[in-house]
This record gives structure tokens, C-alpha cells and sequence, in this order.
């Protein structure tokens, strides 16, 4: 996993509520290989026509949006399947960042194991900055995990949380298995005594 | 004496192994479910050299790229799906995991298999690496689906990290009215609290109404927690959770089921246990419910209209309904009893047990459908049951097609899809936009309402079929 850095980038105002992961990444290209690069199909069919060309009513295939890194979006972003596909789409189409009022609690999770930072903000600051965004296509956005700031086109800064273990494992880069493995001997004894206890499993 | 504790809370307590010092909990894992679908997180594994820890408490079956043609693997033409399935079985064999495969009466969709054979069971921490895992909470078991890094880290570790969530009850009292069945109560569930009401929370269904459903209505409930937001959704075992489990193949045995029965016994909430949110629903004034729109909370009575932008005074929100009622050509105002329908689709994680069979052959009965629509029994042993008792029979008579055991036609991954702009009357759980195919147009609802569908060609609400001719 690549550490996180701090990202000052353009940002992408997405109106619709709900943005689920069946439109993030449909389920036809699941059956597909982490390493296959998933960038190409990252919303695919919201991006693309039935002949493959891009939709001109869809912002990321705006010049302005071309180097979009950060998306913001609206309440309950990554609803839905619990596809990991999501991540890596948006992950390999070169996003580092979402901002919303509310996520998905898988897609919320599966974004930490890949270096994708979710930033939770308030309705009200999604609903000005997506305003901002609008009015000026292409502004950009200041992501400071080392500070946890959001900082906006129109230079307003919030705080964002952030679990202390998590930023730590982003700034690093380092992902939970190896994490989890140094407690080895834990683990096997929590199970010696829950097997004595649980008998019946 | 400890304090009062939710379900949750106690199996959670029994589970965690340590803490970190932010706060997240390492817990211990009962049961780790693997699919078609599992084959990155293997992977994962494999890269990082590491073996799977559990092979005992990890049981796979496929389901989502299985055809429901044959269940013959050469069948499966596309070799990118049958490789999913083929790359199912050799890494389940490698690792020494329980495998029903395709060619056992077992395989079935893997929140059908988990209860059907036992292995869900009442205060257990189960994952999978599907949304719907929260299903096997019908049993009193935390069940939540995870992605592929934790379906890796489980593999690895037999634990996962998580955050505690807060705790919410839906108390649901009183009677269902005929023709009302489980899938309307969690429909009317998600319209009022919303699809994203649940996020952070395991909800707990409690009331009359939940205590008087046998575990497949219970399971249809829970299933649709993530729907709802929540990632795990649980009902307290009672006698019906004992006696459904009782004999199952891999439920305890002899003196074993006696210690698991008081264990089970003594898990649900106390009776002052603290509820971080509460929401109460009378049963009487749930009616057979359907969606219109492309999110689930997007749903009505059968005898409602349309709902119309117009009456919407926030922008977006407006905005919103306007793009989802052009995706699903609907006429604002129109009757939904009015919207034509192309295909029904009985099936899913949701709506595929024999109960739910049972509900729409009763309504099959005698009937034809006159447009395509296909039954997918949620399990091979579902099938056979079904078979037993003659369903298939009615389903064929009906002109529905009787398909093997698999995902299907709820998401459509082994190629059995939605045309696009076609309206599918579906008892599966999700209405997003492209979910069932390109361009598809999903109605959700039940088993009952589906076959009423079928028969009408229009979405119609199923009280006229109760009463025979």
C-alpha cells in the first residue's frame, strides 16, 4: 500500500445521494484480477455510452475534471455490495479522496486497506463546497491527514476525525494483516480458552 | 451483577480478544463463509505467503457466477466465470476448507447454506465477503459482510478489526395483515427510517410482529439490514431459533446442544439494556409493498401513486427523483398498479428459502404468468424440498422457468440479466440503477407480490389472488 500524502488537487462535486457500488464498479467486471487495473472502469457506465464513448454529461469526462483526485459526494457514498472492486477503481483511476457527509460502512472500511482516505464532513460544508466546485469547475482541494484539514477553493478550513491507528497506517502505508500477525500468541490463547468454553463450535 | 447488556453487546463482549489503544477491537471469528467471489482476497494471501489459519471454521460454496441452467462446470461457457468457480474449489481443496460445490445437493447461495446446514447459529461472529452476510442474524449470531482485505485477514487470522457500533432497535408489533409477509416489513422498515439510517448501528428487530415469524421471514428481515445502512442486523434466539436448528447437520449434538442451548438462552437483551436509537412500526399498517424507485428506500404501498418531484421542496432531492423517475419511465401521479412489467425474477439471497416458494406457488397455484419469469431455489437442497412438495409442478404449470441453485438474476454475474429497459418485478434486494443489467428497471418485492405480477403482467397487489375463483 503507498502512504498517503498530502493532496492538493481538483475536486469533483457529485450531486446524487446513495452513489452505491453496483454504479461505482458494475458486477460484470468483477470476476476480474486485482492487478488487471481498474481505473478504465471506474463508473463505467455513468462515464461511457453503449458504443464505449464518453458521456458528455458526465463530469469526469469534463477538461476540467481531467485531473481530478479527490471526489466530493453526497450523504451514503459506497452503499451497497460489499465489493472491495469499488475502491480499487477509484483508487487505480487516480482518486486519493472522499469527502462526504456519510459512507457506506464496507466501502468506508475497504477504503483504509488501500490507501483511499474517506473524509467525513458536515452536510452543511458538503453542501457549500459542492456549491463552489460547481460554480468553478476545477477548483482545487487541500487533503492534510497530518493535520486532518480540508481545506476548500474558497480558502475555509475544517477539521476532519480520524481514528489515530488508521491515519497512522495510511501516513505509513501499512495495511492490517501484518499488524495483526505480531499478535500471534493472543489470538491463540484467546481461542485455547474460547474453544474450552464454546465447546460445541 | 454486569450491567445491562443488548445481544450485541454480549456477543461482542465474548468475542473480543484485545484492544487497540484507539479503540478498535480485535475479535474472534466463529465462522468465515468463502464464495466465487473470494478469489483477490486468496490471492492476497498468497502474496503475502501466508496459509489460511482456520481451514475448520471457513466453508465455501460458489453462488454468484454459477449458471442456473446446469450445474454441470462445463456449462458455464464463459471461461472467466467458470474460472471464478474452478479457482473457488482448487484454492477451497488447497486449503483443506468444507466445500459444497457444484456438484453437491448442498451448494447453494451462501446465506441459504449457512442456516440451512446449521452453521449460523446464535452467538457467533460470522463474516463473508457479501454485503448480505448480516442475513445469518435471523439465528441471534453478529453476522456483517467485509470486503477482500478482511476476507485476506480473516483467512490469515481468524479475527478482524472493527469499531463497536452503536446499538438501534426496530420493534415491530402486532398481526400482519394477509398477503403481508416479511419482505413488506422490511421494506416499510427502510421507508421510514432510510437507506442510510443504519450506518454505524447493528439493529436489533424486536416486537410481536418479528417473535411470530419463522426464521425464513426473520432471515428475509435481517438480510435487508444493509439496505437499511447497517451492516449487521440480529433477532434474539427464542424457542423458534431452537427448534429450527435442532437435528441440523452441523448444529451440536447429545450433551453439546444442551451446553449451547443455556449459552443460547441466556443472549438476548436484558431487559433494561441501553438502545442508542429506537424505532417502532405498527404491523397493522403495513400493506404489500413495492419499489418504483433505484434505491431501496424508494418504495410504497401497492394501492400508493407515484410520487411526484413537484411535491419535493429541496432541489436536489427533487432533482434526484426526477433522474430516478426518467431511469425508470415512470409518469409522476400514475397508479403503481398501472406500471407494466417484462419478467419477474423469484430468487436471491433474500427471497429464495422454501417458505418463500411455498408463499408464491400458493398464489401460482392454478394461474399462468403471461410474461417470462423464473424461480431460482436459493439451495440444491431447497430445490429438492421444493421438488418433494411438488412446487416445481406449479411453477412450470405457471410457464415459470425452474432454475438451478444460485445469486442469479439479483445481480446478474453468471449471465443471467435483465434486458435493458426491460421492468423486472424481482425478490431480490436491490433496485440500483444497472444492478439486475444495463439499463434494467428492478421492482422490489415479495415472493407473494412477484408471483401476483407474473400473472397480471403489472405490478398488482396480491389480495385479489387470496381468495380462489
Amino acid at each position: 500500500m503507498e502512504p498517503f500524502a498530502r493532496l492538493d488537487a481538483v475536486a469533483v462535486p457529485f450531486g446524487t445521494p446513495n452513489i452505491d457500488t453496483d454504479q461505482i464498479i458494475p458486477a460484470r467486471f468483477l470476476w476480474r484480477k486485482r492487478d488487471d487495473g481498474w481505473g478504465h472502469l471506474l463508473f463505467h457506465d455513468l462515464r461511457f455510452d453503449d458504443t464505449g464513448a464518453p458521456k458528455p454529461d458526465f463530469a469526469l469526462n469534463w477538461p476540467a475534471y481531467r485531473d481530478a483526485r479527490i471526489v466530493v459526494a453526497e450523504r451514503n457514498f459506497g452503499c451497497g455490495s460489499s465489493r472491495e472492486h469499488a475502491v480499487w477503481a477509484l483508487y487505480d483511476y487516480g482518486f486519493r479522496t472522499v469527502v462526504a457527509p456519510s459512507f457506506g460502512d464496507i466501502f468506508f472500511n475497504n477504503s483504509f486497506q488501500n490507501g483511499l482516505l474517506p473524509v467525513l464532513l458536515p452536510a452543511e460544508r458538503i453542501t457549500a463546497l459542492k456549491a463552489i466546485l460547481e460554480q468553478s469547475p476545477g477548483g482545487r482541494v487541500v487533503i492534510d491527514l497530518e493535520t486532518q484539514t480540508v481545506t476548500g477553493p474558497d480558502g475555509a478550513i475544517d477539521r476532519f476525525e480520524i481514528d489515530l491507528f488508521r491515519k497512522q497506517c495510511l501516513l505509513a502505508g501499512t495495511d492490517d494483516i501484518s499488524f495483526t500477525l505480531r499478535h500471534r500468541e493472543h489470538i491463540a490463547e484467546f481461542e485455547n480458552a474460547y474453544e474450552a468454553r464454546v465447546r460445541w463450535l | 451483577m454486569a450491567a445491562p447488556a443488548t445481544l450485541f453487546d454480549k456477543i461482542w463482549a465474548s468475542h473480543a480478544i484485545l484492544v487497540r489503544p484507539d479503540g478498535a477491537t480485535l475479535l474472534h471469528i466463529d465462522r468465515h463463509f468463502v464464495h466465487d467471489g473470494s478469489g483477490n482476497a486468496f490471492r492476497m494471501l498468497k502474496e503475502k505467503g501466508l496459509a489460511v489459519r482456520r481451514p475448520d471454521r471457513t466453508f465455501a460454496t460458489p453462488d454468484h457466477y454459477v449458471s442456473t441452467v446446469s450445474h454441470d462446470l462445463a456449462s458455464i461457457n464463459e471461461p472467466h466465470r467458470r474460472g471464478v468457480v474452478e479457482d473457488l474449489e482448487a484454492n477451497a481443496e488447497a486449503a483443506g476448507l468444507t466445500l459444497f460445490g457444484l456438484a453437491d445437493r448442498r451448494q447453494g447461495i451462501v446465506h441459504v447454506v449457512g442456516p440451512e446446514q446449521g452453521l449460523s447459529q446464535p452467538g457467533m461472529i460470522m463474516v463473508c465477503g457479501d454485503s448480505h452476510t448480516a442475513t445469518h442474524g435471523a439465528l441471534g449470531a453478529l453476522a456483517f459482510g467485509i470486503g477482500a482485505s478482511e476476507v485476506a485477514h480473516v483467512l490469515a487470522t481468524q479475527t478482524l478489526w472493527q469499531r463497536k457500533a452503536k446499538n438501534m432497535r426496530i420493534v415491530v408489533d402486532g398481526p400482519l395483515a394477509s398477503g403481508v409477509h416479511a419482505k413488506d416489513v422490511i421494506l416499510a422498515i427502510i421507508v421510514e427510517i432510510g437507506t442510510a439510517a443504519g450506518v454505524g448501528h447493528v439493529i436489533e428487530y424486536a416486537g410481536s410482529t418479528i417473535r411470530a415469524l419463522g426464521i425464513e421471514g426473520r432471515l428475509t428481515i435481517c438480510n435487508m439490514s444493509i439496505e437499511a445502512g447497517a451492516r449487521a442486523g440480529l433477532v434474539a434466539p427464542d424457542d423458534t431459533t431452537f427448534a429450527y436448528l435442532h437435528g441440523r447437520p452441523y448444529a451440536p449434538k447429545g450433551a453439546d446442544w444442551d451446553a449451547a442451548l443455556a449459552h443460547w438462552r441466556a443472549l438476548p437483551s436484558d431487559a433494561d439494556a441501553h438502545f442508542d436509537r429506537e424505532i417502532h412500526l405498527d404491523a397493522a399498517e403495513i400493506a404489500p409493498m413495492v419499489t418504483w424507485g433505484t434505491s431501496p428506500e424508494a418504495a410504497a404501498p401497492i394501492t400508493a401513486r407515484v410520487p411526484d418531484p413537484a411535491d419535493v421542496p429541496d432541489a436536489a432531492r427533487r432533482d434526484s427523483m426526477q433522474r430516478t423517475l426518467a431511469y425508470m419511465d415512470l409518469r409522476p401521479g400514475m397508479p403503481l398498479t398501472e406500471v407494466a412489467v417484462d419478467r419477474v425474477f423469484i430468487g436471491s439471497c433474500t427471497n429464495s428459502r422454501i417458505e418463500d416458494l411455498r408463499i408464491a406457488a400458493k398464489v401460482l397455484n392454478g394461474r399462468r404468468a403471461i410474461i417470462p419469469a423464473m424461480a431460482v431455489p436459493g439451495s440444491g437442497l431447497v430445490k429438492a424440498q421444493a421438488e418433494a412438495e411438488g412446487l416445481d409442478v406449479i411453477f412450470k404449470h405457471a410457464g415459470f422457468e425452474w432454475r438451478e441453485a444460485g445469486c442469479s438474476m439479483c445481480v446478474g454475474m453468471n449471465g443471467d440479466l435483465v434486458a435493458p429497459g426491460e421492468r423486472c418485478a424481482s425478490t431480490s434486494n436491490r433496485n440500483f440503477v444497472g444492478r439486475q443489467g444495463k439499463g434494467a428497471r428492478t421492482y422490489l418485492m415479495s415472493p407473494a407480490m412477484a408471483a401476483a405480477a407474473a400473472i397480471a403482467g403489472r405490478l398488482t397487489d396480491v389480495r385479489q389472488f387470496l381468495t380462489r375463483p
